[in-house]
């Protein structure tokens, strides 16, 4: 059924008048009565055993109310994969080592956040320094000393897909090519530092306000790191001020903030700077990649290869998952016969790295992208043709991994040549100047439950008012994105209601359903959606009845519901508004409230996804061959999501993307000494400002899914992943350079063109 | 160091507050004022979130001592609007357009993107994005921001028209 008036409208986010007028409320924001401030810590050197920890001096400064250390703690090591119990590697508090500069050693609660500082320089800590090791190619090396004892190697998690015959397709290949690429770290850099506020309630049992994208994950992780049931956690909803990834684990500050709460009867406050954030923060993985392809003549992909190590940092954090996904990634764009992936994900002495927006995916086709651009070239055929030729489809199946059940991929090919031109500038070939193409594919959440959750993945409460109004509660996290608009028009569209007669309770994990497993993976919109429309359908089931008894009707009627009104479909007269018809249901159920659940998990979905988004990307860019600078004079893209429940906030999200992309391709990194961050500022690490943005057209390219709520599926992560290929190809066109690893800094650029040694 | 008695104006309300001397104009906003409106992304005047207005000029005002405010006009974000039903277009313009995102920003920009309206009614998108260049936002690659300050320079325009 189609809702024009809400199912793709631009609709403005529902909270945009309390964030305009600096009303919403963020973690930090909030002060509790009696309240501390916590502070936190951290390992100066990059790997070594602690020796001795004093906090004596730290304890007895006025005004410090608690002083905790590893020791204190229940030592109870978590992490997100707890199916793999191995894999859990962490402590909020280090106990014996420390393993990278800024892991955390001790936390302090005081008055003020000034005495809180100063009683972290009271603490003696002595440490016994342990070799350091800062890549994965050392990291793997024979002999090379352990960060956790028990990996082998330093390798926590192997992840391998296999199928087709390698080497039979291998040799039936006109053209192979063999590639090694290196990506690097780029921090999430949202604009909120993290922050938590804890608050002991009465019995034994806490409440955490946090700045969190995982709600849920938090009160299990928290109340197993605390040894307290689950039930004793809460875990309260604020505004998040961006999470990309960055914000969907246990945090260190959590823990400590929820356990000196309980200790001293107090709430307890930390909130990071921004310093801490970008020196000890989460980051995107830095992978070392290599990649074997065979193409046939005429442009077929046959085989690939692909061989990957993650540079994890000292903890797993989400790297399983992206080690995981990264292969998944690699086979997801193009239908080909023979794939296998080997990924490895390596520990080394730098800050862990995490999810990040594209979650493995920005970096596989970095190396994906750019080897099907050297072999379009090779080849002689267009790049934009090589990928019609290998384009997945609606239909086509990913062996043993899914099944992709709508695909506008060569749609968006056609669309991205049309709109920028594609044909006539190459044509033209302006010095200085080159056209680049990068694609992507993405999921809307996965199919994984690596978590271990009980629950559902998405679970929805839906109660209706006899004064026409409507209550969702939900775990689902709005962090920016726009999901708490985004959920209550499809709860609008199936009930037939207004959105504004809408509440939400979101995230309030004492107040929710169970469960959502938080915002990631792009997974909030079709899985929570689709919680949201079964509970809808529920409240519907209950209505109807009023309208049969009430205007007498065959069993054969349908009934709709629209405008606020409910009526029969065939004899629209027969009306009467949504709020007599819940009045009637309340009568009928003899004062029992209206109220329904509903809950999605996806089954029988394979291993990745339910569903499958595409695009594809082009770049204009110029390159100065004096100085190496690239400047992109434009963007185009062209996108298929499904059918996009709010333009205006899918064209958020690519706007957004295209920052994000930029700064991964040509400004943003880590500047590291022997584990030490040294540009920890907003100045010298430099994402885009308004300044830097290019220009940029978009289309969207229409599909319906079938497994997504109103045909929606994934819209906010896959963005993210085209544009570094994009840009690179552009800058090969314009200087004949092919970068094989990022950023594309105007020193590599100018090495690489000759013209630096 | 002994605290000092200041007097803020901030959103036309008088305040007298004792603060320390090293203590910034965002701090005192936040901690003691209660005006949790302006918000502190980097608290080293990179990120431009704590943007507000002192005597009209933006000035960041973690970088600005709280003293150095005293018997000054401050506006932040909470005192943009006229009223609580009645928005700024700047404010209006920032929801319709969709130039929200997570909303960290979202002080700051209005706030500089205010001053700059108010040296410059008409600017033009180039004028726009380099009047913004100290302010970040990781959501939303700025597009729709520079649209909203354009309609709400429009509306600002046409509304001096009318009267």
């Amino acid at each position: 059924m189609n809702h024009p008036s809400i199912i793709g409208a631009s609709i403005p986010r529902l909270d945009g008048r309390a964030k305009v007028t600096g009303r919403a409320i963020y973690t930090d924001d909030i002060k509790a009565p009696g309240m501390l401030f916590g502070a936190l810590l951290r390992s100066p050197i990059p790997h070594g055993r602690i020796k001795r920890i004093d906090v004596s001096k730290a304890r007895a400064l006025a005004g410090v109310k608690d002083v905790i250390v590893g020791a204190d703690t229940p030592q109870i090591k978590y992490g997100n994969w707890r199916l793999v119990p191995a894999s859990q590697d962490e402590l909020p508090l280090a106990v014996d080592k420390v393993r990278f500069v800024g892991d955390e050693v001790a936390a302090v609660a005081a008055v003020s956040s000034d005495i809180a500082q100063r009683a972290l320089e009271l603490i003696e800590v002595e440490y016994e320094e342990l070799p350091a090791i800062y890549s994965v190619e050392e990291a793997t090396a024979e002999g090379a000393p352990l960060i956790h004892e028990e990996s082998q190697g330093n390798v926590s998690l192997v992840r391998k897909i296999e199928y087709g015959d390698l080497e039979e397709w291998f040799a039936k290949a006109d053209l192979i090519l063999e590639d090694e690429f290196k990506v690097h770290a780029v921090s999430h850099a949202y604009l909120e530092p993290c922050s938590s506020l804890a608050v002991p309630d009465e019995g034994g049992r806490v409440t955490l306000y946090t700045s969190t994208q995982t709600p849920y994950i938090v009160q299990c992780l928290l109340a197993h790191t605390l040894g307290i049931p689950e039930n004793y956690v809460r875990v309260m909803k604020t505004q998040v001020g961006g999470g990309f990834g960055g914000k969907m684990e246990l945090r260190p500050w959590e823990f400590s903030a929820s356990f000196m709460a309980l200790r001293t009867g107090l709430p307890v406050k930390f909130t990071l700077n921004r310093a801490e954030e970008l020196s000890y923060g989460r980051r995107r993985h830095p992978m070392s990649i290599y990649s074997k392809v065979g193409f046939s003549k005429d442009g077929k992909l046959l085989a690939k290869d692909f061989q990957v190590m993650l540079d994890g940092g000292a903890y797993n954090a989400m790297g399983p998952t992206a080690t995981f996904l990264c292969g998944t990634f690699g086979n997801m764009l193009y239908n080909f016969p023979a794939y296998r992936y080997y990924g490895r994900h390596v520990y080394t002495n730098k800050p862990p790295a995490s999810a990040m927006r594209g979650f493995g995916a920005p970096q596989a086709a970095f190396a994906n992208e750019t080897q099907l651009n050297l072999a379009a070239e090779k080849l002689g055929i267009d790049p934009i043709e090589i990928r019609l030729i290998n384009a997945m489809q609606t239909g086509d199946v990913i062996p043993d991994v899914a099944t992709v059940s709508s695909c506008g991929f060569k749609e968006c090919l056609e669309k991205v040549r049309e709109i920028s031109g594609w044909d006539a500038k190459r044509q033209a070939k302006t010095p200085n100047k080159g056209l680049g193409v990068g694609c992507f594919s993405f999921i809307s959440g996965g199919v994984f439950n690596w978590f271990d959750t009980k629950y559902n993945f998405s679970a929805a409460e839906v109660k209706v008012f006899d004064d026409g109004t409507a209550q969702l509660a939900s775990m689902a996290c709005d962090i920016g994105q726009g999901t708490d608009t985004v959920l209550r028009q499809i709860l609008a569209a199936e009930l037939g209601i207004s959105i504004e007669k809408i509440r939400l309770i979101a995230m309030d994990t004492a107040a929710t359903p169970k469960a959502d497993l938080g915002s990631w993976g792009s997974r909030v919109t079709l899985m929570n959606g689709n919680a949201v429309i079964q509970a809808a359908r529920k409240i519907k089931d209950m209505l109807v009845p009023v309208l049969f008894s009430q205007f007498d009707l065959n069993q054969i009627h349908d009934v709709a519901f629209e405008g606020d009104e409910v009526f029969v479909k065939a004899n629209p007269k027969k009306r009467m508004s949504f709020a007599e018809c819940v009045y009637k249901a309340l009568r009928g159920r003899r004062g029992e409230p209206l109220s329904a659940y509903g809950y999605y998990t996806p089954r029988d979905k394979g291993l990745v996804s339910p569903a499958f988004s595409f695009g594809a990307q082009v770049a204009e860019v110029s390159v100065d061959e004096d100085t190496g600078l690239v400047t992109v004079d434009q963007m185009y893209t062209a996108h298929d999501c499904g059918v996009a429940i709010n333009k205006m906030a899918v064209e958020g999200q690519l706007e957004g993307a295209i920052q994000m992309g930029l700064g991964y391709t040509l400004s943003e990194q880590f500047v590291m000494r022997e584990g030490h961050t040294l540009n920890n500022t907003f100045l010298d690490y430099k994402m885009p400002t308004a300044e830097d943005m290019p220009p940029s057209v978009y289309a969207e390219v229409e599909t319906y899914e079938p497994e997504g709520p109103f045909g929606a599926k994934e819209a906010g992560e896959g963005l993210a992943i085209p544009t570094a290929p994009a840009i690179a190809h552009g800058v090969f066109e314009a200087t004949g350079f092919r970068c094989r690893k990022l950023p594309i800094t105007p020193e590599r650029l100018l090495r690489g063109m000759g013209k630096l040694r | 160091m002994a605290k000092q008695l200041i007097e803020l104006i901030v959103n036309g309300d008088r305040y007298e507050v004792a603060v320390e001397p090293g203590a910034s104009l965002a701090e005192v906003l936040r901690e003691e004022l209660y005006l949790t409106g302006t918000k502190v992304g980097c608290n080293q005047g990179d990120c431009g979130a704590c943007t507000v207005l002192v005597d009209g000029r933006s000035v960041s005002s973690c970088l600005t001592l709280a003293v150095e405010a005293h018997q000054r006009e401050v506006t932040t974000i909470e005192g943009l609007a006229p009223s609580g039903e009645t928005l700024h277009p700047l404010q209006e313009a920032f929801i319709e357009k969709g130039a929200v995102q997570c909303g960290f920003c979202s002080a700051g920009m209005i706030l500089a993107a205010k001053a700059l309206l108010d040296r410059n009614p008409a600017p033009s998108p180039e004028e726009i994005r380099h009047g913004l260049s100290g302010n970040l936002c990781r959501c939303t690659g700025y597009v729709k921001i520079v649209e909203a300050i354009q309609a709400a320079s429009l509306k600002l325009a046409a509304g001096k028209e009318a009267r």
